[in-house]
């Protein structure tokens, strides 16, 4: 156990060259690259459909790849899956919790099957429950747990084996903004403690307050990575959307702003932002100057859309439906 | 620790949690075992004098005594259909996947399950004659009797239950494992259950006699009653046999298929 621990530790904690899945027609995965360094948190973002479950279900041993290779802790996932298990935690989307069973009683069950001893088992139960804020709710069945408790027991589940590597697939879709507090306080605590997480996200902010490194897939590709301050730095900072009463205001405010978008059904002019308090004062003064009555302002910072929009040219399909 | 033993170990984590389950919602043993028991009221309480009259050659004895060993192997069969939903019902948690991924022996959760299901049947198996001796039912059997008769019940709940895994595996919703699980609930209606298979006509006496139900059924008649089980018992032994090593492969290779998805 040592000497995979010491050999493991120069390798990445997750590697995949060339990852190819289809579903008879269906392009899932059309070649994947992804690169984590051990102890890091790597998120991979985009929007549904875009591969992120898929990615994860690899990874994890669930399903074998049509091409390309992964390796999980140093293991080969096609011929090395036991080994892979053996270092890896999964929270999957759907809970991965056993409703007909107690908090407590799931853990105990994963503490069994991780071959802990009863004693060890019973007490690495009781420290997780307290952990997780769930120890008054230990004796009730997981089915009659609301969604953020599930959450907790599912990655309190994970965390009862040693394990090095954690995927987390939408680890926050479906919590309230509480929820995803507190889960994302647990997963900084997580790497505090040296594991590798790879998760996935549809959420900008998740992957900037969580994550070492961002994946943007889209259609089975990533069309680009980096940290999250690479990445940030190459998205527009957002913009600012000013509302003008008639024609004439809107159409004398571009020409003052000068690189901006105009929507002339609207009457709103969409102006490029960095975030800063003094391009604000500039773009104001600018209206001032000419004296444009502007009737309304407002500030938008970046989201998922924004970056797809900068970093691939267009927008992301299924983007539309979701505005 | 070596493999067999992980898997062993493994296998009764899974069983306690079937049994858990069990403790949880006991409602499927009863209604498991309650199906049989309105069975054996309603053909010995109602028919019962009627079909002494067909049965003939056993004059001597109560058609009670000729019925019990048949519905004892149509709680086999009963349960089998519970089994095959609580596996498809089981299959759509969201904890299967995490036992995939997980470094346990791959097949422990379908053998804890069946595991359970042996011996959910089996606490049928005993109330139903239980009852069966309440309504008059009068076995002539011996301690080693007995002992062969739980053997060959257990053999073919062994059989029935894989079979009915795979069902579970193979459907996608529980309505559609429950419809497959009535081959074995149905089957033994057309068997030497309820009369000899001799006193059936043409096509159905030939189904009767080549099914695997009327010697499972005539080898526990002979053992409990002192009836003549000839090769019955080969056949039976060779049908259970065969049948669960069919089913165990077909519904490890299902279980391994899964996540199509």
């Amino acid at each position: 156990m040592t000497t995979n621990l010491a050999a493991s530790t120069a390798r990445p904690a997750i590697a995949a060259t060339g990852l190819r899945k289809s579903y008879g027609d269906h392009l899932v995965l059309d070649g994947i690259d992804l690169n984590v360094a051990e102890g890091t948190v790597f998120a991979l973002l985009g929007p549904n459909g875009s591969g992120k479950t898929t990615t994860v279900r690899i990874l994890s041993t669930l399903l074998a790849a049509d091409a390309g290779t992964v390796t999980v802790a140093g293991h080969d996932v096609r011929t090395q899956a036991q080994e892979v298990r053996a270092a890896i935690g999964v929270t999957g989307q759907f809970s991965a919790v056993d409703n007909l069973l107690t908090g407590r009683q799931n853990l105990l069950l994963m503490a069994d099957l991780y071959h802990l001893d009863k004693a060890g088992g019973r007490r690495r139960a009781g420290e997780l429950l307290g952990r997780f804020d769930l120890t008054e709710a230990a004796g009730k069945l997981a089915a009659t747990y609301s969604g953020g408790m599930r959450r907790r027991l599912d990655l309190a589940m994970t965390l009862v084996g040693d394990v090095r590597v954690i995927f987390l697939d939408e680890p926050t879709t479906g919590l309230d903004p509480r929820g995803r507090r507190a889960m994302w306080q647990i997963i900084r605590d997580l790497v505090g403690r040296g594991v590798t997480i790879l998760l996935t996200t549809q959420d900008l902010a998740e992957a900037d307050q969580l994550a070492d490194r961002i994946g943007l897939l889209e259609t089975g590709k990533i069309v680009a990575e980096g940290t999250p301050a690479e990445l940030k730095r190459r998205i527009p900072g957002g913009h600012i959307r000013l509302q003008f009463a008639d024609q004439a205001g809107l159409a004398s405010a571009a020409l003052a702003l000068g690189d901006s978008s105009r929507d002339e059904e609207a009457l709103t002019l969409q102006v490029p932002y960095d975030g800063s308090v003094r391009s604000l004062r500039t773009l104001l003064s600018r209206l001032d100057d000419r004296a444009v009555p502007a009737g309304g302002l407002s500030v938008h910072t970046p989201d998922l859309d924004d970056v797809f929009l900068a970093l691939t040219g267009h927008a992301h399909a299924g983007m539309e439906t979701s505005r | 620790m070596s493999t067999i033993s992980l898997a062993a170990r493994d296998s009764a984590t899974m069983l306690r949690r079937d049994v858990r389950h069990s403790l949880q919602a006991p409602a499927m043993l009863v209604s498991g075992m309650l199906v049989p028991i309105i069975f054996l009221l309603l053909f010995a309480g109602v028919f019962g004098h009627a079909l002494t009259a067909g049965l003939g050659a056993g004059a001597g004895t109560s058609y009670i005594t000729f019925l019990a060993p048949g519905i004892l192997v149509m709680t086999a069969g009963f349960a089998a259909e519970g089994t095959a939903i609580n596996v498809c019902n089981d299959m759509a948690q969201g904890i299967i996947d995490r036992f995939r991924t997980m470094a346990i022996a791959r097949s422990s959760v379908l053998t804890g399950q069946v595991t359970g299901s042996l011996i959910r049947t089996m606490i049928s198996g005993v109330v139903v004659i239980g009852v069966a001796l309440l309504l008059g039912f009068r076995p002539t059997a011996g301690p080693a009797e007995w002992i062969a008769a739980a053997g060959m019940f257990a053999l073919l709940t062994l059989a029935l239950t894989w079979l009915t895994v795979a069902f579970g595996l193979l459907a996608n919703t529980p309505a559609g494992a429950n419809s497959l699980a009535l081959i074995p609930a149905i089957l033994p209606f057309v068997s030497s259950a309820f009369i000899p298979t001799a006193a059936m006509s043409g096509p159905v006496r030939w189904f009767a006699q080549n099914q695997p139900f009327t010697p499972v059924i005539d080898t526990l008649r002979g053992l409990l009653t002192g009836t003549g089980i000839g090769d019955s018992a080969i056949i039976a032994i060779a049908w259970c046999a065969g049948l669960t090593v069919a089913a165990y492969f077909w519904a490890r290779a299902l279980y391994n298929r899964r996540p199509a998805a």
